[in-house]
C-alpha cells in the first residue's frame, strides 16, 4: 500500500473512532439527554480515542522511515559474498541496485549479480511496505478498541486529552532546542573528523587555502591545504566595506526619520526601507556581479588602478547598500527608546536639533546601536549569495579591496555543491568552516542581543 | 510621564477627580476674569490673551500676566489647569510638541518671543527650564554642567570653562558634594542631587530667567528643602517662574502667586495676601482643600 | 543685553549652517537608500523586459516521403522518428539557396531554435495528412537572432564583438522583408522547464518546485511554530528549560541560513538518506529557519489579546487550554498569519542552504510531487546568472522579476490581513 493511501487510511479509522467513542460515552449514560452526567464532553471521549487511533500507528511509521532502509541495506548485504567482489562496492552496487528499483528498469539486458541485487531488493521493499501497513492499522485498531473499552462516566477524557495537547505543544517548543542541538551536532561530528586529518592549528592558522585533493596519490599537492586565514581575512574584509557602507548610511537614514522627517516622507521612506530588506540575496548577488562589479572596474580603470573582476569592493558594497535596513530598523527602535526628557533637557539649554542628537541621543543610544552594529555584522559575516555570486573563489591573503578574495560562506558552498565523496578532506572542510561560522555568529548575536536588552532595561 | 501632558490629558491625579465636586460649568460660571494686579513696573517677561490648543482641544484661554524682574512667581492650581502648559510657553517648549498652537503676545524685555525672527534657541538660552523629573543627561556630572556653555561656546579656554562649571555647581549648592567626584556619572547622583544638577545646567548658561516646572515633585522632603533653599538664593540674580503643586512650598519660595483654574488665570497677587485673604471663590476653594 | 546674548546670538549662523548640514546629510542618506532601490528595481526592469517576449520565424517546410526519409505507406511509429531535422534544414536551404559553404550552413540552420524540428513533428502528428505538402509553420528563432533583433545597443555594437554576424544580419532583413519574423509574448519562458538553450529555458520547473518546496515549509513551520508560540505564551512555566527555549529561538532567528544547510546535508540527506535535490529536504530545512521567525511573530500576536478575555473565559469554568484554543488563539489569528506569510516571503527567497542540499543540479523536467529532483526559482536565478549569453541575462532578470512579484504579492496580503484585522483593545 503506498505510503499516502496508507495514510488516508489512517485518517479514516481516526475519524470512526472519534464517531465510535463519542457514541459510547454517551450510551454508557443513555443518551443525548443524560449527557451532563458524563464527566467530560462526549467529544472529548472522542478525541480521546482518535488519539489512541492515529498517534501510535503514525509514530510507527515514523520509525519504519527511518529504519527500513538501512535494515534492508543490511540485508542485502549480507547475501553478497565479499569473495566475489572486487574490492569495497558495496554500498555502490547497492546504490546501483536502489536505483534499478526506483527506475523499475529491471529486465532481461541488466547483469544477474545486479538483477538479483535488485529483485531482492524490490522483494524487501514489498515485504516491508506490507508489513508497515498491516501494522500500522492494527496499531489502530487495538488503540481505538483499547481507549473505548475504558470509557466510563468517570473517566476525566478532557483532562487526558488536554494533557496530550500540552505535550504536543510543548514538543513543538522544544523543536528550537533540537534544532540548535542539530546544528551543532552535525557541525562538530564532522568538523572533529576534519581535524583527525588536519589538525586544527593547521586550520585556523594555516595561510594557504587550497582544497584540491587529488585523485591520484602521485599528483602534484596531493594533500590539499587547509590554511582558513585567508578566508577569514577575506571575510571580515568584505563585511568591513559592507559595514563601512551600511552602518553611516543607515544610522543617519535612521536619525533622520526618526527625528526630522514629516510624516509624509516617512510613509514613503519606510516602505522603501523594507522593500531593500525584503529582496532576496540572489537578488542583490546578481545586481553585484552584473552591474556593480563591472561599473567599478571602468572606474578603477578610467582612473589607472587594476580591479579585480571579482573584487571585493563590489561584493562588499553591494552587501552594504543590503543591511542598510537592518542597521536602520535596529537603530531606529534604540534611537526611539533615548527618553524625550532627556532631548527636553538639551532642548531647555538652547541647544539646537542636530547639537541635541550628536550630544546627547547619540551618547546615550550608543550602546544599543554598537549591539545594532554587531548584530549587523554577524550578518555581513553569514551572507552567502551575494559573495558567492560576486566574490571570487581564490583565497588571496589580501586587505586590498580591489583584488579578488574569498569567504567562509563562498568556501562551504563550494566545497559542499556538485558530486563529492561524503568523506574526503575536503567536504568534511566545509563543516570545519561551518563551524567556525556557527560559533563566531552565535558569539556575535549572543553578545549584541544582551547588550542591546542591557540598553533597553537601562531606560524602562 | 512627562510633565507637559498633564495639562492636556483629564487628571490624573486621584485626589483632583474625588474632590472636585461641583461640576465644571458651575466653577467656570463663577469666572469673570482675572481677580488681582496681573501687570508689575519692572517686567522681565509680559504675556497677554495668551491662547493655548492641543489640536481641538483648549488649554488656556486668554491669560495676561507679567513676570516681574527678580522676582519668584509661583504658579498654582488643581492638576490639568494648565499650569504646567502655560510655563513651557515661556521659552516655548511647546515648540517640540506638534499639535500645540500658542496665541497671543509674550515678549522678553519687550520682544515677543513667538515672533518670526525670534531665535528659539537663543530665547532658551536666555530663558532655562528646569523639569518635573531630573533628567541629567548620561555622560559626567561635568559635561551635564558644561554641555550647556559648551553648544553655546561660552568659554574661551577650559579653564574658563572650569570655572563657570564650578560656580554653577556652587550657586545649585552641589559643589561641595560632588567636588571630588566631577568625572562620575550624572545619573549615579541620588534624586535631590540630580536635580541640583540639572539646576546647575540651567544656570551655567547664566539665563535671565529660569523656568521650573515642579522640580521637587519627585523628590523627597530633605531633598525638596534643599531646592526651596536654592530657589530663595536664586530669586535674588533671576527671574524664576516656579510651577508647584504644593501650597507650602509657593508660600515659602514665591514672592506672587498666580492660581490658575480649568487654563484660566483666576488670581495673581502677593502671594502672602493670596494665602491668607483669597479674594476668589474658587481660589479660597483650592486653599483651603476643598479641591487638589 | 546680557553677555550670554551676546555670545550665543553671534554663534548662531555657525550653528545653523552645521544645522542644516546635519539635516542634509540625515535626508541624503534616505535619499541614498531610495536610489539604490531604484538602481536595483530599475536595472533589473529594464535588462527582464526582453525576456517576456520571443521571436518566431516562418518558415515553409517540405514534408515529402523522401525529406523526412518515410517509408510509402507510414504507419504511427514511423511517423514519430521521421527525420524532421532534416525537414528543417531543408526549409532553411530552401529559403536561402545561396548559401553554400559549411559553416554558413550551419550557422543558417542555427537561425531557428533546436525546437523547430519538434514543432515540425507535432504538426505532423497532429495531422499526418500534411505529408507530401509542403507547410508552413512558425517556429521558434534562435536566442541569438532574438536578442539582436531586440537589443538596439547590441545592433551598434561591432560585428567582431557580437555573436550574431554581419551575413546573419542581412538573412534577418531578408525574412523580416518577407513577413516571415514576428515577436509574441514569451509563454515558452512560463511553460517550460529549464534547457541549455536560452530561448527554451523557462521557469515552469523552478515555480513548480518552489511550490511544493513552500507547500513542505508551511505545513511543517505553521503548525510547530504556531504550537510553540502557544506553549511558550500560555503554559510555559517560568524555569530554565524556558528560558533556554527563549533562547535558543532568538539565537536561531540570527544563524545564517547557509548553517542550517550544513545541518540538512548532514543530518536529512547523509544520517537519514531522504533524497537529494528533493523539495521534500529544501522545506525540511527552510521550515527550520523559519519556524523561529513564526514563532516570534504569533507570540507577538498572542500576547495583544488581552488577558481578560481569557479570564472571561477561564471564570466561566472554561480549561485553560479550552480558553486558550477557543478565545485567544482565534483572535491572534490575523497575526499569527501575517508573521507565517512574511515567514513564507523570507523562505521563497531563500538560495543558499538549498545549495548544500543539491537543489542546484540541471533539472529539465517538472517536478511533480515533494520528492522529485527540482530546482527553485531563486536557485534558478543563480544558476542562470553563471550562464555568459546574453538572453540568459534577459531570462534572469525576468526570473528575478518574476520572483518579486510573488514576494510583493505575499507581503501586500501580509499588510492587507495586518490592516483588515487590526484591532484595538
Amino acid at each position: 500500500m503506498a505510503i499516502s493511501s496508507l495514510i488516508l487510511l489512517l485518517l479514516l479509522l481516526t475519524a470512526a473512532a472519534y464517531l465510535i467513542a463519542k457514541r459510547r460515552a454517551l450510551q454508557t449514560v443513555g443518551g443525548r439527554r443524560n449527557a451532563s452526567q458524563l464527566n467530560s464532553l462526549p467529544s472529548h471521549y472522542g478525541a480521546l480515542a482518535a488519539i489512541w487511533c492515529v498517534v501510535p500507528a503514525l509514530v510507527l511509521l515514523l520509525l519504519w522511515g527511518v529504519l527500513e532502509g538501512p535494515v534492508i541495506d543490511r540485508q542485502v548485504a549480507a547475501q553478497l559474498d565479499p569473495a566475489t567482489l572486487d574490492g569495497g562496492n558495496v554500498n555502490l552496487l547497492l546504490n546501483q541496485a536502489q536505483n534499478l528499483v526506483a527506475s523499475g528498469r529491471i529486465d532481461s539486458e541488466t547483469d544477474p549479480l545486479r538483477r538479483g541485487l535488485a529483485e531482492h531488493y524490490r522483494d524487501l521493499q514489498d515485504r516491508s511496505g506490507l508489513l508497515r501497513s498491516v501494522l500500522a492499522i492494527a496499531l489502530a485498531v487495538i488503540g481505538t478498541a483499547f481507549a473505548c473499552s475504558r470509557i466510563t462516566r468517570t473517566l476525566r477524557a478532557r483532562t487526558r486529552v488536554e494533557r496530550f495537547m500540552l505535550g504536543v505543544l510543548a514538543a513543538s517548543a522544544s523543536v528550537a532546542i533540537l534544532t540548535t542541538l542539530g546544528i551543532v551536532l552535525s557541525v562538530l561530528f564532522e568538523a572533529m573528523q576534519f581535524f583527525r586529518e588536519v589538525p586544527p592549528t593547521d586550520f585556523l592558522f594555516g595561510t594557504v587555502w587550497s582544497p584540491q585533493t587529488a585523485i591520484r596519490a602521485d599528483q602534484v599537492g596531493a594533500s590539499g591545504s587547509f590554511g582558513a586565514i585567508p578566508l577569514f581575512v577575506g571575510t571580515l574584509l568584505i563585511s568591513a566595506i559592507a559595514l563601512t557602507v551600511a552602518v553611516p548610511i543607515g544610522l543617519m537614514s535612521a536619525i533622520y526619520l526618526s527625528e526630522y522627517a514629516h510624516a509624509s516622507v516617512r510613509s514613503v521612506a519606510k516602505p522603501v526601507m523594507e522593500v531593500l530588506a525584503g529582496i532576496p540575496t540572489v537578488v542583490y548577488g546578481f545586481f553585484a556581479v552584473l552591474t556593480v562589479a563591472p561599473a567599478i572596474r571602468r572606474l578603477g580603470e578610467s582612473i589607472g588602478l587594476s580591479v579585480a573582476s571579482e573584487s571585493a569592493l563590489a561584493a562588499g558594497l553591494v552587501m552594504g547598500i543590503m543591511i542598510i535596513p537592518f542597521v536602520s530598523s535596529l537603530s531606529d527602535d534604540v534611537i526611539k527608546a533615548v527618553p524625550q526628557a532627556l532631548r527636553d533637557g538639551s532642548f531647555g539649554l538652547g541647544a539646537t536639533k542636530s547639537e541635541t542628537i550628536r550630544q546627547v541621543v547619540f551618547p546615550a543610544a550608543l550602546p544599543g546601536i554598537v549591539g545594532s552594529i554587531l548584530l549587523a555584522a554577524s550578518r555581513a559575516i553569514g551572507e552567502t549569495m551575494i559573495v558567492v555570486m560576486a566574490a571570487g573563489l581564490s583565497a588571496n591573503l589580501t586587505i586590498n579591496p580591489l583584488e579578488a578574495v574569498t569567504t567562509v560562506t563562498v568556501q562551504i558552498v563550494t566545497l559542499l555543491t556538485g558530486d563529492q565523496e561524503f568523506d574526503s578532506a575536503k567536504t568534511l572542510a566545509a563543516f570545519a568552516l561551518g563551524l567556525m561560522l556557527f560559533f563566531t555568529t552565535l558569539l556575535l548575536n549572543v553578545f549584541a542581543l544582551h547588550v542591546v536588552r542591557k540598553y533597553r532595561e537601562q531606560y524602562e | 510621564m512627562n510633565s507637559f501632558t498633564d495639562a492636556a490629558l483629564p487628571a490624573t491625579d486621584s485626589t483632583a477627580t474625588t474632590k472636585e465636586a461641583p461640576d465644571l460649568d458651575a466653577q467656570l460660571a463663577k469666572f469673570t476674569g482675572t481677580v488681582g494686579n496681573v501687570r508689575v513696573d519692572n517686567a522681565k517677561m509680559s504675556m497677554t490673551g495668551v491662547d493655548v490648543h492641543y489640536g481641538d482641544a483648549q488649554a488656556i484661554h486668554n491669560v495676561d500676566l507679567d513676570l516681574g524682574k527678580n522676582e519668584v512667581m509661583a504658579m498654582i492650581g488643581p492638576s490639568g489647569c494648565g499650569k504646567s502648559t502655560f510655563l513651557r510657553c515661556l521659552n516655548r517648549m511647546n515648540d517640540t510638541i506638534e499639535s500645540c498652537k500658542v496665541a497671543g503676545s509674550l515678549t522678553l524685555d519687550g520682544e515677543d518671543i513667538y515672533e518670526r525672527n525670534q531665535d528659539v534657541v537663543l530665547l532658551r538660552a536666555r530663558v532655562g527650564i528646569v523639569f518635573q523629573k531630573p533628567n541629567p543627561f548620561p555622560k559626567s556630572i561635568y559635561d551635564n554642567v558644561a554641555y550647556g556653555p559648551r553648544i553655546h561656546g561660552l568659554a574661551a579656554s577650559k579653564s574658563e570653562l572650569d570655572d563657570i562649571v564650578e560656580q554653577s555647581l556652587k550657586r545649585a549648592s552641589l559643589w561641595s558634594e560632588v567636588a571630588d567626584r566631577l568625572d562620575n556619572p550624572g545619573t549615579g547622583l541620588s534624586g535631590g542631587q540630580q536635580q541640583r544638577l540639572c539646576i546647575a545646567r540651567t544656570i551655567a548658561v547664566s539665563p535671565e530667567v529660569i523656568l521650573m516646572d515642579e522640580p521637587c515633585s519627585a523628590l523627597d522632603p530633605i531633598a525638596t528643602a534643599k531646592i526651596e533653599e536654592l530657589i530663595d538664593e536664586l530669586g535674588k540674580n533671576y527671574t524664576i517662574a516656579i510651577v508647584t503643586h504644593s501650597m507650602q512650598q509657593a508660600a515659602r519660595v514665591s514672592d506672587r502667586t498666580a492660581y490658575f483654574h480649568l487654563g484660566r488665570l483666576v488670581e495673581v497677587g502677593v502671594t502672602n495676601d493670596i494665602f491668607t485673604n483669597p479674594t476668589h471663590q474658587l481660589t479660597e476653594n483650592y486653599i483651603t482643600g476643598r479641591f487638589g | 543685553m546680557s553677555e550670554t546674548t551676546e555670545i550665543v546670538r553671534a554663534s548662531l549662523a555657525k550653528r545653523y549652517a552645521r544645522e542644516r548640514r546635519f539635516r542634509l546629510l540625515g535626508l541624503a542618506s534616505v535619499m541614498a537608500s531610495a536610489a539604490f532601490l531604484v538602481l536595483l528595481l530599475g536595472n533589473i526592469l529594464t535588462k527582464a523586459w526582453p525576456a517576456f517576449t520571443t521571436t518566431y520565424v516562418k518558415i515553409d517546410v517540405p514534408l515529402t516521403p523522401e525529406v523526412l526519409r518515410l517509408p510509402d505507406a507510414p504507419d504511427s511509429e514511423a511517423i514519430a522518428s521521421a527525420r524532421y531535422g532534416r525537414a528543417v534544414k531543408q526549409a532553411m536551404r530552401d529559403l536561402f539557396p545561396d548559401v553554400s559553404s559549411r559553416s554558413e550552413k550551419r550557422a543558417l540552420y542555427q537561425t531557428v531554435s533546436a525546437q523547430a524540428e519538434f514543432t515540425v513533428k507535432d504538426a505532423v502528428i497532429a495531422n499526418p495528412e500534411l505529408i507530401g505538402t509542403t507547410h508552413s509553420l512558425w517556429v521558434l528563432a534562435d536566442d541569438d537572432l532574438d536578442t539582436y533583433r531586440k537589443s538596439k545597443s547590441l545592433q551598434a555594437v561591432p560585428e567582431e564583438d557580437r555573436r550574431f554576424k554581419d551575413f546573419q544580419v542581412t538573412w534577418l532583413e531578408e525574412l523580416s522583408a518577407q513577413n516571415r519574423i514576428k515577436t509574441s509574448f514569451n509563454w515558452v519562458f512560463f511553460e517550460r522547464g529549464d534547457s541549455r538553450e536560452p530561448e527554451l529555458a523557462g521557469i515552469r520547473g523552478a515555480l513548480a518546485g518552489s511550490f511544493y518546496t513552500l507547500i513542505v515549509t508551511l505545513a511543517l513551520s505553521f503548525p510547530i511554530g504556531v504550537a510553540a508560540a502557544i506553549y511558550l505564551e500560555s503554559f510555559a512555566p517560568r524555569n530554565r528549560l524556558t528560558d533556554l527555549i527563549e533562547v535558543n529561538i532568538n539565537n536561531l532567528a540570527a544563524v545564517p541560513s547557509i548553517v542550517f544547510g550544513l545541518l540538512g546535508v548532514a543530518v536529512f540527506i547523509n544520517f537519514l538518506h531522504l533524497p537529494r535535490s528533493a523539495p521534500l529536504v529544501g522545506g525540511v530545512v527552510l521550515s527550520l529557519m523559519t519556524l523561529p521567525t513564526i514563532i516570534i511573530a504569533s507570540r507577538a500576536a498572542i500576547k495583544s489579546v488581552p488577558p481578560s478575555i481569557a479570564d472571561a473565559a477561564l471564570g466561566l469554568g472554561a480549561s485553560r487550554m479550552q480558553a486558550v484554543m477557543h478565545h485567544v488563539l482565534p483572535l491572534a489569528m490575523p497575526g499569527i498569519l501575517t508573521g507565517t506569510i512574511i515567514g513564507m516571503a523570507q523562505a521563497l527567497g531563500e538560495t543558499a542552504p538549498l545549495l548544500m542540499i543539491g537543489m542546484v543540479a540541471f533539472i529539465v523536467d517538472v517536478p511533480t510531487g515533494i520528492t522529485d529532483p527540482a530546482t527553485v526559482l531563486p536557485v534558478q536565478v543563480y544558476l542562470w546568472s553563471d550562464s555568459p549569453e546574453r538572453a540568459f541575462t534577459e531570462r534572469t532578470s525576468a526570473a528575478i522579476v518574476v520572483l518579486l512579484v510573488f514576494l510583493i504579492l505575499m507581503n501586500a496580503f501580509a499588510v492587507y490581513l495586518r490592516k483588515r484585522f487590526e484591532r484595538s483593545w
